[in-house]
């Protein structure tokens, strides 16, 4: 996932290399592989990530891509020393705008750069309408161990609005062809509080999801991102605003029957079966640990620095053609920086954050447990996060 | 310079070749345009010189149209046509606030004139301003010659207005001159009649001096330059002034006339006007009224009139940005040179923090000053809801002075006075019950109704003062498509069912939402602002009841439901920076935030809860 916007910062050197403090410690923490593939056959009305669609590609080709995607590995190894990637992680974009052997292709780049450990998480985004019982095969045998699939809802109305390509049964079906190619792990996204979505519509969603027999499930308010056609339309009044109470009932809905269903949560949008079916991969973002973003607007963060590419696929493989970092800006976090973030990174997750050092007189009641020295948000608390660390850290 | 000719020489002008008047107009009727064309005819303006409404001096008032401070210009004119054809005259053109807060200041000016020029726009007819100020001459025996202006207008109806005016004061429909400032037709006949109609001024030329202040400006280079009409005797460039109110005697630095820029002179002497300036700094030691005589022979009794300016609305301003509170207090010390009316003392608002009560004469005076403050001082302002003088007294006897609702008694109270004012409003008939509707409603009770024409219509009332600076003139506005035009005057007070609604967030009160309201009203206060908030203050992470309540009994309840939801749903590796600075700039806007108990309240909730615009009249009706 990449987002449209892309903060400020100080500009990335030519050569990509990283301060020195970046590095200390850098392979004592986990370290991730984020690969973004930034094709859609068509661009959904809601969405603002950075993707494009043949015709807005300027040029840019899924060959020239790749070869980029190559240069920017080659360009990396230099930068973060030889150490096995702990999890990858393919999003987009569509990732399998790209075959099961492209795909593969490029995880034996990475696999050629840092090596890959053994028990390695390698997760690959999925539109349900773009796999087939042979492409999961072929993406569970190049190496793959978890796929997620952007089900969003069993509504077909509310797919409709969404733009969704797929019909209401594809997404489970698929997470079940997922499961027959030798998948364990099989993820379903969810998105609630689209307009014209009844809280029927998402009950059903949620058990077509669960029943499915996957073991993870992400599930996320609908959000209007400026810019976007969703925003236009709501503008209009052509749709309805979300509205944050409904979202709030859809919320606990989601908490009720994924928990019936065996699914827990462990981050604030994401419920798994056990401790082995989590995403390590996201838990590494949560846990502030090391990652490379690789491919066009990638976020990478290493040690304390924040960088990301620049967006569109043409002057990324333009950058790395002339030799240069794909870098278009970073910022060195200070260490009261790395405090917030470690506070609303960490108060995200059912672990919760160590009590030592945070002022929880300053949260209202109800929202924060403390449990064996750690504050954890409740079910209420959960849907308050962004005040509570806000209360916590002013 | 202008040309200087005969008698034409300050303090040696022959009383019977002045003409003092006074042009009283409504705002936009076209005075200053009328005044740049005098200024032209008589030569005191240089035409390569001469630029739009000349004399308007403060940008404020050049962009408004109103004229705040009235200066007086000294012009020769010598008649050109008719009866005494070749006559010289000096014409000392003084010019008077148009506006319904500057009354006193009017009638100083008035009380410095033989004459007064009416001019009305012959496309509009006279205001009810314009026929207060009129009445006003009138009892000052004046002598009023009346003019219609804007005659080259398309839409201009002067045989109509004519008879209005005729009908006004008592003269013959053909009396009246037309004129247009624009073109400069029929200026040089109204500047003839001028000196054929008007009085020359009558004193005496060796009693001790007298000379009335009728205007008093502060000048950052000159200090304050007081403007005076000679009554008696004569005040020399060496003379030392005594002020007749305070005793207080000052050296004389200059003195002089306007024409229209400064002239240095020897002396002035009885009959003419001209400017004093002795180097103090407050208006406050030069104040309009009083008298001014010479200390080496002073007269022994004041001229009569002289009132200290009495501030009647009151309203806390407060500076947005809690850290600007020294730099409001030293622009109230610089406008305080300028405006003798104008008084302010520190405050302290639970909700607002420091600031200042500040008193004024009017609505329009307490817009100009925020106006000034925020445009000539750069300063952000919120101004708390303005309200009058109530006089409480208590059972046992006391008297309270209540200037500040949060100032209201809590003990036993016996009775509550409020200040009223004589109001008068000119309407086409069409609109006669809309504005009977709206007066009744504002407490008001009907003097009397005349009509000035067969459609238009003078109503008088006496109203509580109260009620009319809470968006009276905006609703006359409306009710009348415009047409209206209200003026009023203070006429003293009345016992009255007054009571203190104090509005509740969470159980606390908020003094800046406090009103004194009459009892009938309470209710609709009450609903109105607590409605207003709960749409304005942003829902919080708890239940916030909001109440309006009168002492103890809660009169109308409002409930800002607690937020549930305040998450971003996703927050993976590319959101982290995004959500930081987020938060970073939300840590920043809780500063702006004020708060109200536990309560968070935007500053923009303060501002929109008091801005009088939605009233509850207004609101009803949609």
């Amino acid at each position: 996932m990449v987002m449209a916007q892309l903060p400020d910062g100080e500009p990335v050197p030519e050569n990509g290399i990283l301060p020195e403090s970046a590095l200390a410690g850098f392979g004592r923490r986990g370290f991730g592989v984020y690969l973004h593939v930034p094709f859609c056959a068509s661009r959904c009305g809601y969405c603002d990530f950075n993707t494009y669609t043949a015709s807005e590609l300027g040029g840019a080709d899924i060959d020239g891509y790749l070869d980029a995607i190559e240069a920017e590995l080659r360009l990396a190894r230099g930068i973060v020393p030889g150490r096995p990637v702990d999890t990858i992680f393919v999003g987009g974009g569509t990732p399998t705008m790209l075959s099961p052997a492209q795909l593969c292709r490029l995880l034996d780049a990475i696999n050629a750069t840092w090596g890959i450990v053994g028990d390695a998480e390698i997760t690959t985004e999925a539109n349900p309408e773009s796999v087939t019982p042979q492409s999961l095969r072929q993406l569970r045998d190049g190496g793959f161990t978890r796929i997620s699939l952007g089900m969003q809802s069993a509504s077909a109305p509310v797919l409709r609005i969404l733009d969704r390509q797929h019909t209401p049964g594809r997404a489970p079906q698929a997470a079940i062809q997922a499961r027959e190619a030798g998948f364990t792990h099989v993820n379903l996204d969810l998105i609630y509080g689209t307009p014209g979505e009844s809280a029927d519509d998402f009950d059903e969603s949620l058990d077509r999801a669960t029943g499915a027999g996957v073991d993870h499930v992400s599930a996320y308010s609908l959000i209007v991102e400026d810019g976007t056609r969703l925003a236009a339309r709501v503008r209009r009044g052509e749709l309805a605003a979300p509205d944050d109470d409904v979202a709030a009932d859809r919320y606990l809905a989601a908490e009720q029957r994924l928990t019936k269903a065996g699914l827990n949560w462990y981050e604030v949008s994401n419920w798994a079966a056990d401790e082995q079916a989590r995403c390590r991969h996201n838990l590494l973002y949560w846990r502030g640990g090391d990652w490379w973003g690789l491919g066009p607007g990638a976020h990478s963060h290493v040690g304390g620095v924040r960088w990301w590419n620049v967006k569109h696929p043409k002057r990324y493989a333009q950058r790395l053609g002339e030799g240069k970092s794909p870098g278009l800006g970073r910022e060195i976090l200070t260490a009261d920086q790395r405090h917030i973030e470690s506070i609303l990174l960490g108060l995200r997750l059912a672990e919760g954050l160590p009590t030592a050092g945070l002022d929880l007189a300053r949260v209202q009641p109800g929202l924060l447990e403390v449990k064996d020295g750690r504050a954890t948000l409740t079910l209420r608390g959960r849907l308050m996060a962004d005040a509570v660390v806000r209360d916590l850290l002013t | 310079m202008p040309p200087t000719f005969g008698s034409n020489q300050p303090g040696a002008t022959e009383p019977a070749a002045i003409r003092n008047f006074c042009i009283i107009a409504h705002i936009d009727h076209g005075k200053s345009t009328l005044a740049d064309r005098m200024l032209q005819l008589t030569g005191v303006v240089d035409p390569r010189l001469m630029r739009a409404q000349y004399l308007d001096r403060m940008d404020i008032e050049r962009e408004r149209g109103i004229t705040i401070k009235s200066q007086a210009v000294r012009m020769p004119w010598t008649i050109q046509e008719g009866e005494r054809t070749g006559e010289h005259a000096v014409l000392n053109m003084i010019d008077t606030p148009g506006h319904v807060d500057f009354t006193y200041e009017v009638s100083r000016s008035l009380a410095a004139c033989e004459g007064a020029v009416l001019l009305v726009d012959a496309a509009q007819g006279i205001e009810a301003q314009t026929l207060a100020n009129l009445y006003l001459a009138m009892e000052n025996n004046l002598t009023v010659i009346p003019v219609l202006n804007k005659i080259d207008l398309p839409a201009a109806q002067p045989d109509k207005y004519a008879e209005e005016l005729a009908h006004l004061i008592g003269c013959d429909p053909d009396d009246c001159i037309r004129v247009s400032g624009k073109t400069g037709l029929g200026v040089p006949y109204l500047l003839d009649e001028i000196v054929r109609q008007l009085p020359s001024p009558v004193g005496d030329a060796s009693a001790p001096a007298r000379a009335m202040i009728f205007d008093s400006v502060y000048d950052i280079y000159r200090g304050v330059v007081t403007y005076v009409r000679v009554i008696d005797g004569k005040i020399e460039a060496r003379d030392r002034i005594k002020m007749m109110s305070t005793g207080a005697v000052h050296e004389l630095l200059e003195l002089g006339v306007i024409s229209p820029e400064p002239v240095k002179s020897k002396a002035i002497s009885v009959g003419e006007v001209g400017y004093l300036i002795t180097g103090v700094k407050d208006v406050r030691q030069s104040r309009v009224g009083d008298t001014v005589t010479i200390n080496s022979r002073p007269a022994k009794d004041a001229l009569g009139g002289y009132k200290d300016p009495k501030p009647m609305v009151y309203s806390g301003l407060y500076p947005l940005d809690g850290s600007d509170y020294p730099d409001l207090r030293e622009a109230l010390d610089k406008l305080k040179l300028n405006d003798a009316a104008l008084v302010y003392e520190p405050e302290s608002s639970a909700a607002l923090g420091f600031g200042f009560r500040c008193g004024f004469l009017g609505l329009l005076h307490l817009e100009i000053i925020r106006e000034r403050l925020e445009r000539e001082f750069n300063l952000e302002l919120i101004s708390t809801a303005p309200n009058v003088v109530y006089r409480v007294i208590m059972e046992d006897g006391s008297e309270v002075t209540v200037t500040n609702p949060s100032e209201y008694p809590t003990g036993k109270i016996g009775a509550v006075h409020e200040p009223t004012v004589r109001a008068t409003v000119l309407t086409p008939n069409d609109f006669v019950g809309a504005v009977m509707e709206l007066c009744q409603g504002r407490r008001g009770s009907l003097l009397g109704m005349d009509y000035l024409s067969a459609d238009r219509v003078e109503l008088r009332y006496t109203m509580p003062l109260g009620e009319i600076i809470f968006d009276f003139f905006d609703q006359l506005k409306s009710r009348t498509k415009g047409y209206a035009s209200l003026d009023y005057e203070p006429s003293g007070e009345q016992e009255a069912d007054l009571v203190k609604v104090d509005i509740l967030l969470q159980g606390e009160a908020v003094d800046a939402f406090s009103a004194i309201v009459h009892k009938d009203k309470a209710y609709a206060y009450g609903t109105t602002i607590a409605a207003k908030l709960r749409e304005l203050i942003p829902r919080q992470q708890f239940e916030v009841p909001i109440q309006a309540a009168i002492g103890s009994r809660v009169i109308a309840r409002e409930t800002i439901r607690a937020i549930r939801k305040d998450v971003l749903a996703k927050c993976y590796g590319g959101d982290i920076s995004r959500k930081r600075k987020l938060l970073e700039k939300q840590k920043e806007g809780k500063k702006r935030m004020k708060m109200v108990g536990r309560v968070e309240v935007p500053q923009e909730a303060f501002i929109a809860a008091l801005s009088t615009s939605e009233s509850p009249d207004s609101k009803s009706k949609k």
